[in-house]
């Protein structure tokens, strides 16, 4: 008998009776889906947040506010040659602007799939994140996010709360652990 | 395992030993509860959406076996392939295997509780294999060759003057710089290199989504995700107890765990891992050792609805002050005590008694596991099975004995008194452990009982 | 309405004082309230320690003695919680259900059962209160810290009754102060560790008096205090509502 039946066997057996599976109605409750409560949570986070009117503006936004960045990658632009090489290639990447799909108001994430980042490791090698979301794509909680993101549409999706950290030495809490040092979120109209 | 030096009141004496360190460790940790406390606050439908994760959970295990059918089923239709271990040997067994079939000796590991139940680090460098542990607590302490002392706070154990000895010692940095920023500075381009040339990566899984073969692996420091994402192999190990239902499920329990486990809204990457990257192998193990037993176990069964958030070892005033080596386990504290009992009850058999069954635990717990009750009925358990020395079971013979003639207790009561207030010398020394560090209470002269029979006609 | 008294053994033994105020402080709240001569203990320090197979004979004893109250009151919330959870007896199932439905803690009796709102006492004490942790989780008699939901304690409720007490705020408003049991003497390290920083808690905030609804706790701290030279007493919730508006407080 293989494992795998050897374990199924088991389980079938020691299962206790099936229970109803509960309902998610009102776990929201009133929590807010405002931009305001969303800038709150992400620069709690240690994230930043600018509301532009559109994309033409963040060219300049990261000249003010990252003065040193040599390697740019925005998902969207002509040169798209990174996206079949080697991944590993990717790893001096400064800053990386991708476009986000949903934003969470009460805890600062915004979800992205390969849909958005062509290169699954993009947004965790390059040491500064910059992600592009309309206003409109702001929900309360997480409860709305998975209803409006349905059944799977890629092999990989991530929400991303906030630049990486770590607070494993005495608690004492460090922006930029191995993912992103920094987060700056473009908040478009619409 | 010596059971005689290795037992938690052992353990935790010596741990005693450090007041000021037992005080700081104490601290550190309340704090954590403290953050979760505010967090809780802040969500209104906090004891609602308690309910909801059980009431899941408890859907999960009464229909796993379908449920691991379907999760099989979806995952292979996504391009993974899915391995399935009886026990941990056979778990190691299982991923040397596949490392081995890919010519693989060196490799990152994110954090997975699970790895560190089943030894799998040692087995890898027995068979040849270097694996990193790449979160940074766990790093810390695999530098230090010790295990993790909690699930979600690897090294809450050491001080950064210790790390900042250790990053020097194997990482160069500058004698006695303790500084955290600097040190994980240190840690992000030391991880950074290895992230770059590993050729496997071996992920924990937070979640696996039986509906659709997903497997969430929540991190803050994005480790998971620079393992997986650049290596040709991606193995992700599982307990077969972290099966959620459906996707929609994920809302409720990743509203749960960061708040329940370090006082924050949510991990900075919640990874949805499906199908594997074109040209890459994603492995899933699958693996019981003990759990379908657990699963039997009508009065701890709940005990696997555990989501490894840790809550119970912050607000768990004995785990605060003994520290998580004192449980010598892979997942100690108050979940540790029920848990590890139905992996060995001999070697276990101390845990359920390392608490005053205060309860707080199971009212923390995301998932409302009765962690306190159930705590009560392993020590039931384990006397009966003999897992008890022949001096206690007299005593309680004894005391029984004692209590239930009243005649006799009345007697024994007095007598005891006397020779209290005649002899103080007799119960006051060292040979009895409540006057270590306490006064006996004063022995009376008459019991309520003789008080009552002299005065109760006024 | 018959009431019969509880008195768990260690307050029996060594604390009978706090039997006596409990008695009393009954009494002056109108209760005819009985002791039966025949108990003893209600088993829980075998029970807790794995031995609850051998607590038949406790339990035989306890139903004789209680079977015939209309209320069993007893001044403690671990020895109460106990017997609502674990009184069973095959050959007495009816008369056990009827005592576990009808045994309270003390301070819970006044409050629910006889809805005191009002107490003539008086005791001018900074006065800690120490949540006991069995009856409170498993009792109920207070909110815990825990949980996301309104505050309430009927101890306290029932100390702000007695005029003159102070009662003081506290860093960790429920942790446990670590007897537990047999674990003060078989975990005698972090026993003693949990009520040295419970005490010190306490005493940071100026109580001059700890007190709560559990002996087996205030015993394990006054053994700390007394071992700590540090001045500071503890006296059981009955004891401090039962001070009369015209004696002496203890200093």
């Amino acid at each position: 008998m293989s494992s795998r039946d050897q374990i199924l066997a088991a389980v079938k057996q020691h299962q206790p009776e099936a229970s109803v599976l509960p309902s998610l109605e009102g776990l929201s409750g009133n929590m807010p889906g405002t931009l305001e409560a969303y800038r709150k949570v992400l620069e709690g986070l240690g994230g930043s947040l600018f509301e532009i009117k559109d994309e033409s503006e963040i060219p300049a936004l990261l000249a003010e506010h990252y003065p040193h960045l040599q390697r740019i990658i925005r998902v969207g632009d002509e040169q798209r040659a990174w996206i079949n090489e080697d991944p590993h290639l990717l790893e001096d990447v400064d800053m990386a602007v991708v476009p986000g799909q949903w934003g969470v108001a009460e805890n600062g994430a915004i979800w992205l799939t390969e849909a958005e980042i062509p290169v699954r490791v993009l947004p965790f090698i390059c040491q500064h994140l910059a992600i592009v979301l309309p206003a409109g794509r702001l929900l309360p909680t997480m409860h709305e996010a998975y209803e409006k993101i349905g059944a799977p549409q890629t092999g990989f999706g991530v929400f991303i709360a906030g630049p990486s950290k770590t607070a494993d030495i005495e608690q004492s809490l460090v922006l930029g652990a191995h993912g992103a040092k920094s987060l700056v979120v473009f908040i478009t109209a619409g | 395992m010596n059971r005689q030096t290795a037992d938690h009141a052992t353990l935790a004496d010596k741990f005693n030993e450090d007041e000021p360190r037992v005080d700081w460790h104490d601290q550190t940790l309340w704090w954590v509860r403290a953050k979760r406390d505010k967090m809780a606050w802040s969500i209104p439908e906090w004891e609602q959406l308690r309910e909801t994760a059980s009431a899941i959970k408890l859907n999960a295990l009464g229909n796993l076996h379908d449920y691991l059918v379907q999760f099989e089923q979806q995952a292979i239709q996504n391009g993974a392939i899915v391995h399935w271990a009886a026990d941990a040997e056979e778990h190691n067994q299982i991923v040397t295997g596949i490392l081995k079939k890919h010519g693989v000796h060196h490799l990152v590991k994110s954090k997975s509780m699970l790895t560190e139940e089943c030894h799998l680090n040692p087995h890898l460098m027995a068979n040849g294999i270097e694996v990193i542990d790449t979160d940074l607590g766990e790093r810390i302490v695999q530098l230090a060759k010790e295990p993790p002392s909690h699930i979600v706070l690897p090294c809450i154990h050491k001080k950064k003057e210790e790390i900042g000895e250790l990053f020097h010692e194997h990482l160069g940095t500058p004698a006695g710089n303790a500084d955290p920023q600097f040190l994980t500075a240190a840690a992000r381009q030391h991880l950074r290199k290895e992230f770059l040339q590993a050729k496997a990566a071996i992920t924990g899984v937070n979640f696996a989504v039986a509906e659709t073969g997903e497997m969430v692996v929540c991190t803050n420091e994005g480790n998971a995700d620079m393992g997986a994402h650049l290596a040709d192999v991606h193995i992700a190990c599982m307990g077969i107890e972290k099966i959620i239902p459906q996707r929609k499920h994920l809302g409720v329990f990743l509203r749960l765990l960061a708040r329940s486990a370090t006082g924050q809204p949510i991990t900075t990457y919640s990874s949805h891992f499906r199908q594997p990257r074109p040209g890459q192998e994603l492995h899933i193990v699958l693996v019981d050792n003990g759990r379908s037993r657990q699963l039997g176990r009508e009065d701890f069964r709940n005990s696997l609805k555990c989501i490894r958030c840790g809550a119970c070892m912050n607000t768990c005033p004995v785990y605060r002050r003994s520290g998580g080596h004192s449980y010598h386990t892979a997942v100690a504290g108050p979940i540790g005590a029920i848990l590890a009992p139905n992996l060995d009850m001999k070697d276990y058999a101390d845990l359920p008694f390392a608490s005053t069954l205060c309860g707080s635990c199971s009212n923390v717990c995301p998932v409302k596991i009765d962690i306190h009750q159930q705590l009560y009925k392993w020590r039931q358990v384990l006397v009966k099975e003999g897992y008890t020395t022949a001096a206690k079971t007299a005593g309680m013979k004894a005391m029984s004995g004692v209590l239930s003639t009243p005649a006799v207790y009345r007697t024994a009561g007095k007598m005891g008194r006397w020779v209290m207030r005649a002899f103080p010398g007799m119960v006051n020394n060292r040979l009895n452990p409540w006057y270590k560090q306490r006064e006996m209470p004063a022995p009376p002269k008459q019991s309520f009982s003789q008080w009552y029979e002299k005065n109760k006609k006024s | 309405m018959k009431v019969g008294l509880f008195i768990p053994c260690y307050i029996d033994q060594f604390y009978p004082q706090v039997g006596i105020a409990t008695l009393q402080l009954l009494q002056k709240l109108g209760c005819e309230v009985e002791f039966p001569q025949g108990q003893t203990c209600c088993g829980q320090p075998m029970a807790n320690s794995g031995y609850e197979h051998l607590t038949h004979q406790c339990n035989s004893l306890f139903i004789k003695n209680f079977a015939d109250y209309d209320y069993i009151v007893g001044p403690s919330g671990s020895c109460v919680l106990h017997i609502k959870d674990h009184l069973h007896d095959p050959a007495a199932e009816t008369a056990a259900t009827h005592i576990r439905e009808r045994i309270y803690e003390l301070t819970e009796f006044l409050t629910d059962v006889l809805k005191v709102e009002k107490l003539t006492a008086r005791f001018p004490c900074k006065v800690g209160l120490h949540q006991s942790c069995h009856g409170q989780r498993g009792l109920a008699l207070a909110q815990m810290s825990e949980l996301v939901a309104a505050p309430f304690s009927k101890p306290e409720q029932l100390l702000r009754m007695v005029e003159g007490v102070e009662l003081v705020p506290l860093d960790r408003q429920d942790e446990c102060c670590g007897f537990g049991g047999t674990f003060c003497v078989t975990e005698e390290a972090v026993s003693v560790k949990m009520g040295k920083d419970r005490v010190a808690d306490h005493v940071k905030h100026g109580a001059e008096v700890i007190t709560g609804t559990d002996v087996s706790c205030l015993m394990h701290m006054e053994g700390i205090l007394r071992r700590q030279h540090a001045g500071v007493k503890v006296m059981h919730i009955a004891e401090i509502l039962n001070q009369n508006i015209h004696e002496q407080a203890n200093s």
